[in-house]
Order: structure tokens, then sequence, then C-alpha cells
């Protein structure tokens, strides 16, 4: 049997979180059809048949998918599913809001943020904020997973030749209305796909003091990160929140300055290959899973690694 | 109108929980438990949606063995008006959760239901989207505003990279996300008060559920340990390590 896989995009491009859970469905089974549903999505549907491993690119061109409403999207997704043995999407807010829907419709229960595919039924995913790692076995027929991206390497964007379809398809469940968007500008690299993250906690007292952190990203080619504690002291926007409620990172080099290190933010970014942890409580629990700490005032050291890179 | 809240009974979020020695289940034994944090911001936007007298009446669900109706006391100590329990001691699956929402949504016909965006030990994210699902209702999830208007309610929630804003016809369900209040704390007069307010109890077989698992946990173990790191003195070490050692800068 084939494999769904719902491709995340904004119309224009297929986003990076598509291109590892195609890994995560190559783990599984050979002949992966990609979902591009959207309204004028032409180019991410392009950019979607050159990916490797694909072997057909569903085009749901229609108003109705513009903004990828749940409601709209999942109902489409569970009409196309039933051919399917496995249905994937990325673990991100829009696949977390879209695929239970559509399990659901499928009464299928569905398996959340998968980290590793043990067998075509069997996954490995984490619970309990990460502090367990659970092995699941589904015995429904289709099997609806949502896949964490930091878990899988991603496949080439290039070099695949998939043919396109396009699917006549189109409802408008007409319970909800797209109002508006606002979405954070940055040039900084997008922090679930940064190579370097530099994250910053309460001990920066200030929003004005991430200042220092924006100037050391840069130097790295870095992307900047929070703690829940320095969102909620508004010291930055909510988007930059690493956390089990937040986004979950896993960058070569995660740089923690001034945080903590509470078990909600560990479960964001633990799996991240190496970790610097600057704070000057030599106590604080971020120090148990650093590989390299330094114990000292972040105001004095972060200009001065800033000088000396 | 009237608004269905669903609070789940989890391990509190400051317990450090572990797995059983033979990798069969976590151990939550002797462990305390509490209200899921989401769904205490849940409880919470009902109680002021009441008190900006949108909401008449809140009514609190959770399901699971007898103890949680402690959960819902609290739920009811916080300003909620009455409680169902829908008690079993079988393993509930969110499938099996959102259809014995359904059955209750179905009875009690609330214009709004608001949930947690997810719990904290299973962190499945799925309960309110599959409600949305069963009932055909929109739904706002990881809410960090609501506005009721009329007929509708517009929903802000958080998204990566953001804030999307989407407007769903009445009833819908919403989720929420940690952003969305504050919870306030019971006082002891609440808690008091609570023990005198209706708590319900029924079975998923009274509402005619089929809750059998779908998905069965064959072992659960601790992540990998990452090995024991290095304190370094200056920041040219710092920098040294990176450079030569860890070689990721």
């Amino acid at each position: 049997m084939s494999i769904l896989v719902i491709a995340e995009h904004d119309n224009a491009e297929i986003k990076g979180a598509t291109l590892n859970t195609i890994a995560a469905a190559k783990a599984i089974g050979d002949d992966i059809h990609l979902l591009v549903a959207g309204a004028n999505c032409a180019a991410a549907s392009e950019a979607a048949a050159k990916i490797e491993g694909v072997s057909k690119v569903l085009v749901a061109d229609n108003a109705a998918y513009e903004h990828q409403l749940a409601e709209n999207v999942a109902k489409l997704v569970a009409d196309l599913g039933k051919d399917y043995s496995h249905i994937l999407a990325p673990a991100t807010t829009t696949g977390k809001n879209m695929l239970p829907r559509a399990a659901a419709l499928l009464d299928v229960q569905p398996i959340s943020d998968i980290i590793a595919v043990e067998a075509a039924d069997t996954f490995k995913r984490p619970i309990y904020a990460g502090n367990v790692i659970a092995t699941v076995q589904s015995s429904d027929t289709i099997k609806v997973v949502t896949v964490r991206a930091t878990a899988f390497d991603p496949v080439a964007a290039e070099g695949g030749s998939a043919a396109v379809e396009s699917v006549t398809i189109a409802e408008d469940a007409g319970v909800s209305t797209f109002v508006g968007e606002e979405l954070a500008a940055s040039d900084r690299p997008e922090l679930t796909s940064a190579r370097v993250i530099v994250s910053g906690g309460r001990g920066m007292q200030s929003g004005e003091n991430f200042e220092m952190l924006y100037k050391l990203a840069d130097k790295l080619g870095a992307a900047v990160g929070a703690s829940r504690a320095a969102v909620d002291a508004g010291f930055v926007p909510n988007d930059m929140q690493v956390g089990q409620t937040g986004k979950i990172v896993a960058p070569d080099l995660y740089i923690a300055v001034g945080i903590s290190g509470a078990i909600q933010h560990l479960a964001g970014m633990k799996d991240s290959k190496v970790i610097v942890a600057i704070n000057k409580d030599e106590e604080a629990p971020i120090f148990s899973v650093a590989d390299y700490g330094l114990v000292d005032d972040l105001f004095k050291v972060i200009p001065e690694f800033e000088t000396k890179l | 109108m009237k608004v269905l809240v669903a609070v789940k009974r989890v391990v509190d979020y400051n317990v450090k929980v572990r797995p059983k020695a033979d990798g069969s289940d976590v151990d939550t034994a002797n462990v305390k438990m509490s209200i899921n944090p989401f769904c205490e911001i849940a409880v919470e936007e009902a109680v002021r949606l009441k008190e900006k007298g949108v909401v008449s009446e809140i009514v609190a669900v959770s399901m699971g063995p007898k103890q949680c109706q402690e959960q819902i006391r609290t739920a009811l100590a916080l300003g909620a008006d009455r409680g169902i329990l829908v008690e079993t001691d079988a393993e509930l699956q969110p499938l099996a959760v959102a259809k014995c929402l359904k059955a209750i949504v179905e009875k009690e016909e609330p214009q709004l239901v608001i949930l947690g965006k997810q719990s904290i030990d299973g962190d499945n994210n799925q309960t309110g989207q599959m409600l949305g699902a069963l009932t055909g209702m929109g739904q706002g999830t990881f809410a960090s505003e609501v506005t009721v208007e009329g007929e509708k309610v517009k929903v802000t929630r958080e998204i990566d990279g953001g804030l999307q804003t989407v407007e769903l016809k009445l009833p819908a369900i919403v989720t929420t996300d940690l952003r969305l209040n504050e919870p306030r704390y019971a006082s002891l007069p609440n808690i008091m008060k609570a023990k005198k307010k209706p708590l319900d109890t029924t079975t998923p077989d009274e509402l005619g559920v089929d809750i059998a698992p779908r998905t069965k946990t064959l072992k659960v173990e601790p992540p990998a340990e990452r090995k024991a790191g290095v304190k370094v003195e200056s920041v040219d070490e710092l920098v040294d390590k990176l450079k030569n050692e860890a070689k990721v800068i």
C-alpha cells in the first residue's frame, strides 16, 4: 500500500519539515504520494514534484484550501486517505491542527510526534515532556501519524521527478473562515531548521538586552530562541519559545543564556548535538545536559564571546 | 449560552516521572495528581466569559477513574456550575475520549466546548480536533484570544511564525494555549461551596461509546542519557572547545 504525506507549504514554497516527514515515510515504504492542498499553489506543486523519493504529487488547488483551514483540509485528507496504508504530516502547528481531525473522520486513533519508525505499525514517541519514550503499536488499518521533524534527516529537495495529478474534490465545510495573520518578520534562519541557536531566558532581564544575543547570533549565522520565562516576561514574542509547548529544536549547537533549564524547556532542545550553558548559578539544572558550561555573568560573557568569534 | 469544559487528571507537572523497572508503563503509584495545566486555562476562560455575561452555565466534564472527581471539584471551585464524570477504570485514548465527549455534547447542547491543547502526560494534542471531526463543529486550536460576537466566535491562534485569527460559527470548539489567560486560585470558601455543587456520574457504556484501545504501548523507557559535560573557565576556553573539540563553529 502507498503512503500519503501532507505537504506543509504557503502556496509558493514547500516548508522544510515536509522533507523530514518524507524521510520518515521512506522508513515505512517506498510508494510515497505528496498532497499539496492550497489555492494558486502551482509553484508549490512544481517544487513538490522535484523532491527526492516522491512518486506522485496530488494537487488540490481550490479557494477552500487557501489558508489550509483544518475543517476543509481534514475532509479532503480523509476522503483521499481511505486508499492509503499510512497518512503522515509534519508535527507543526498546521499538522497538529489538521491531522487528528482527519483521523477521527476515518475512525482511527492517530499517533503524534513520532521520533522513530520501528516497523510499519510500530513507532517511538516521547511522552511526559520527553522524560519517557514510548514504543506504540497501532492496530488501525490506516496509520495516521505526525512526525517530529528534528528526529529525521531531510530528503533532498531536488532530484525527483514525480507525476503531478490534480484532485477535483473541493469542499468548504462552511464552519470557519480565515480572518488574518500576523507573522513575525526576521532575517535570521528559521528556528526549527537553524544549525545554530542562541536562546535567552529570564536572566536576560529585559527585551533590550536580547540585542546582545542578536549580535552574537548574526556572527554565528544562528537563530534566536527563548525560554517560556522570557516570553511570559514580554522580552520577546512567543513564536521564539523553545520547549514542550513551544518549538522542538535539535540544532548542531544550542547556546542557552540565562536559562535555568526547567523540564518543559529541556523537552524542546535536549536532542541538540552540542549544548552550551552560560549561567551565573552553578546549581542551574541546565548544566546537567550541557556539554560545555560556563558559570559567569552573561552580561560580561556574551559581548566577550561575540568579539572573540 | 452554555459552555462545556473538559478537564483531565494528570501527574502534577512538577513531578519527574520514571518508567517502571519492567518497562511496561510509567510509574504513577503514590505520585501527586493535578488538573492538567491547559485544562485549568480552559476552565478560567469559561469563567471569564461567564463574568462578562456571555455565558450562563459552565459544565465541567472529566473521564477516568473515580478519583477524577477531585479535578471536577477543582473546576467547580474555580467557577464551573456542575460536573459530569464519565467513570471507567479502562485505558482511555483520545479517540475514545472524543467519542464520549460527542455523546455528552449531543445531550447538553453547549454552544462552546473548551479543552486544553494537550495533556502533559500523553502529549497527544488530538482530543479537541477529533471532537471537531465527530461533531462537525469548527475548531479554534492553540487559542491565545477568544471573543464571542453574536453567533460567531473569533479565535486568535498561536501558529509557527506568529498568530492567525479565524472566525467560527457557533457551536464551536476551542483548545487553549498557555498565553490565553492566567488561571486564578480557588479560594477556601469556593472550595467549600464546590462540594455542594451537583456532580453526575455516567459510564462509557451508558453513553453507548466503544472505548476499546486502538494502539498498544509495547514499552516505555527513559530517553538516552547525555554524557556528562565539562565546565569551562573562560570565554577563550569555550571558543577553543567549540572550534577544535566539538567543531561546531
